[in-house]
């Protein structure tokens, strides 16, 4: 069974969006569970810095020794910030995939929708191992 | 439903994670598949081969019936050798990649594709027909289990007393390892030096068991098909489906030094394949690196840098922990070595064109 924090938000795509409850700003990242499915991530492209992005776009991709997966928008917003580090040392997603191997911030313009909860991302990866 | 290897029980303990290739489950990787790559570059990895087909041919014709149906003289090889060679059809196009040993004056074993050994044997045994020659398929009742990488020879020394330091790389000896039979082969798929043990089915997990226990010291990790992939990647070596296929012959992948046109009699594709010796096919199997760090994959398009026109095509993509940089096999145009690029899922990646193979262990 994969770590799935009590404090965190997710989505089918198998991202974690931090900060729903608690202001505007939300951190993305992929879970441990895709991590694990990924295995040693190899590069990570992140959307730009400035950029307006809509829930369920392409904003970037992650490359593992034998697949690359499309990361997706979970909500609308604008991109305020990057992780450089995951960018220089993509294996961060491996080994703290929701610390330090975050990928980016966004500013939420609207309502964020089809979230899931701990629960239910526990219930849907559980369903697909 | 895929078949398991008699060992699936093990890979399960080590909380393997399995896939499907070719109609088997196998591990694809145990923990982190580059600590598996660089442990049978600098230590050993202990891998899983069970899908490979073994297939006998035994007679007093074996040797002339196996000259027959495949590219490589067979009869040449004195007992205890084995050579690379092919099997190919009519039109020369290739049908597997094959590794004979020569167990006997009148016994030769082998070594097919587990997508292939099917075909393989049935193939065999009609192109044998009229031999004093015996072909069976014996890979339900084999184990093949590899030790790979430059502590392998210490590894295994301590669970055998066949002379490891005779043994010659593309040799084979039937030996018995940690108190079980087994042929003992110095032959391999990584690029670096290591062992493969054909062992009955039910010996594998006490084998494989031996291994662990021996190789601990030594830095020795059990490694997945993942890690294999990579390994023979960087090696250059073909892997049929990717860099060989039916439609292509072995002239075509640049490998036409395994086809013997000076062996006696006739044989499967000589017909085919002598017209070709002379003539340079129209694209050639290279290798590239990439200069930046997204990875160049199976089927993607080499184009030219400057227009974008496609100028070829990636057989096999891979990131390479040797190299620190993204490596990739590919058919490219002739004449072309420089300018090109990748087009990575619509943008295009520069690509410099180097020689197989990326990486050479130092002896």
């Amino acid at each position: 069974m994969s770590n799935i924090p009590e404090d965190l938000h997710y989505t089918k795509e198998h991202e974690w969006i931090s900060g729903i409850d608690d202001g505007l700003t939300l951190t993305v990242g992929i879970t441990a569970y895709a991590a694990e499915a990924l295995g040693d991530v190899v590069y990570v492209q992140v959307p730009e810095v400035g950029s307006t992005v809509a829930a369920g776009d392409a904003v970037g991709e992650v490359e593992s020794t034998k697949s690359v997966s499309d990361i997706f928008a979970p909500v609308s917003g604008e991109i305020v910030e990057v992780n450089e580090a995951v960018v220089d040392d993509p294996s961060l997603v491996n080994s703290d995939s929701y610390g330090d191997g975050w990928l980016f911030r966004v500013r939420l313009e609207g309502d964020p929708e089809d979230l899931l909860s701990p629960e239910e991302y526990a219930a849907l990866t559980s369903g697909e191992s | 439903m895929s078949r398991p290897t008699p060992l699936r029980g093990v890979h399960e303990a080590l909380g393997a994670t399995l896939t499907d290739f070719a109609g088997w489950l196998m591990p694809l990787r145990y923990g982190s598949e580059s600590a598996e790559h660089n442990a049978v570059r600098h230590a050993a990895g202990l891998f899983d081969l069970s899908h490979m087909g073994e297939i006998f041919v035994t007679g007093s014709q074996a040797g002339e019936a196996l000259d027959h149906a495949l590219v490589g003289y067979v009869s040449a090889l004195e007992p205890g050798r084995a050579r690379y060679t092919m099997i190919v059809d009519s039109r020369g196009g290739v049908l597997d990649d094959l590794i004979v040993y020569r167990l006997a004056d009148e016994e030769f074993m082998v070594v097919a594709n587990a997508s292939n050994y099917p075909r393989v044997a049935a193939e065999l045994t009609e192109r044998a027909g009229d031999f004093d020659a015996v072909v069976d398929d014996r890979s339900e009742r084999y184990a093949l289990v590899a030790v790979q990488g430059p502590r392998s020879r210490e590894i295994l020394g301590e669970l055998t007393e066949a002379d490891l330091d005779g043994l010659k790389y593309y040799a084979g000896l039937p030996s018995t390892v940690a108190g079980r039979e087994a042929l003992v082969a110095r032959t391999g798929y990584t690029g670096e030096d290591g062992f493969e043990l054909f062992v009955a089915a039910e010996d594998a997990e006490p084998l494989w068991a031996a291994l662990t226990k021996a190789g601990e010291p030594y830095g020795l990790l059990p490694a997945g098909l993942s890690a294999r992939d990579t390994l023979r990647l960087e090696a250059g070596m073909p892997l049929y489906g990717n860099e060989l296929s039916s439609d292509l012959t072995p002239f075509d992948a640049g490998l036409g030094r395994v086809v013997r046109f000076d062996k006696p009699g006739d044989f499967v594709g000589r017909a085919a394949l002598e017209p070709l010796k002379e003539v340079p096919p129209a694209r050639r199997l290279v290798g590239l690196i990439a200069t930046g760090r997204r990875v160049p994959r199976h089927g993607y398009p080499v184009v030219l840098s400057e227009d974008g026109s496609v100028v070829g095509e990636v057989t096999s993509g891979a990131p390479s922990q040797s190299l620190g940089r993204p490596i990739a096999m590919a058919y490219v145009d002739n004449d072309l070595s420089t300018g090109l690029a990748v087009d990575i899922r619509g943008s295009r990646e520069p690509v410099e064109v180097v020689e197989l193979p990326f990486y050479r262990r130092k002896k």
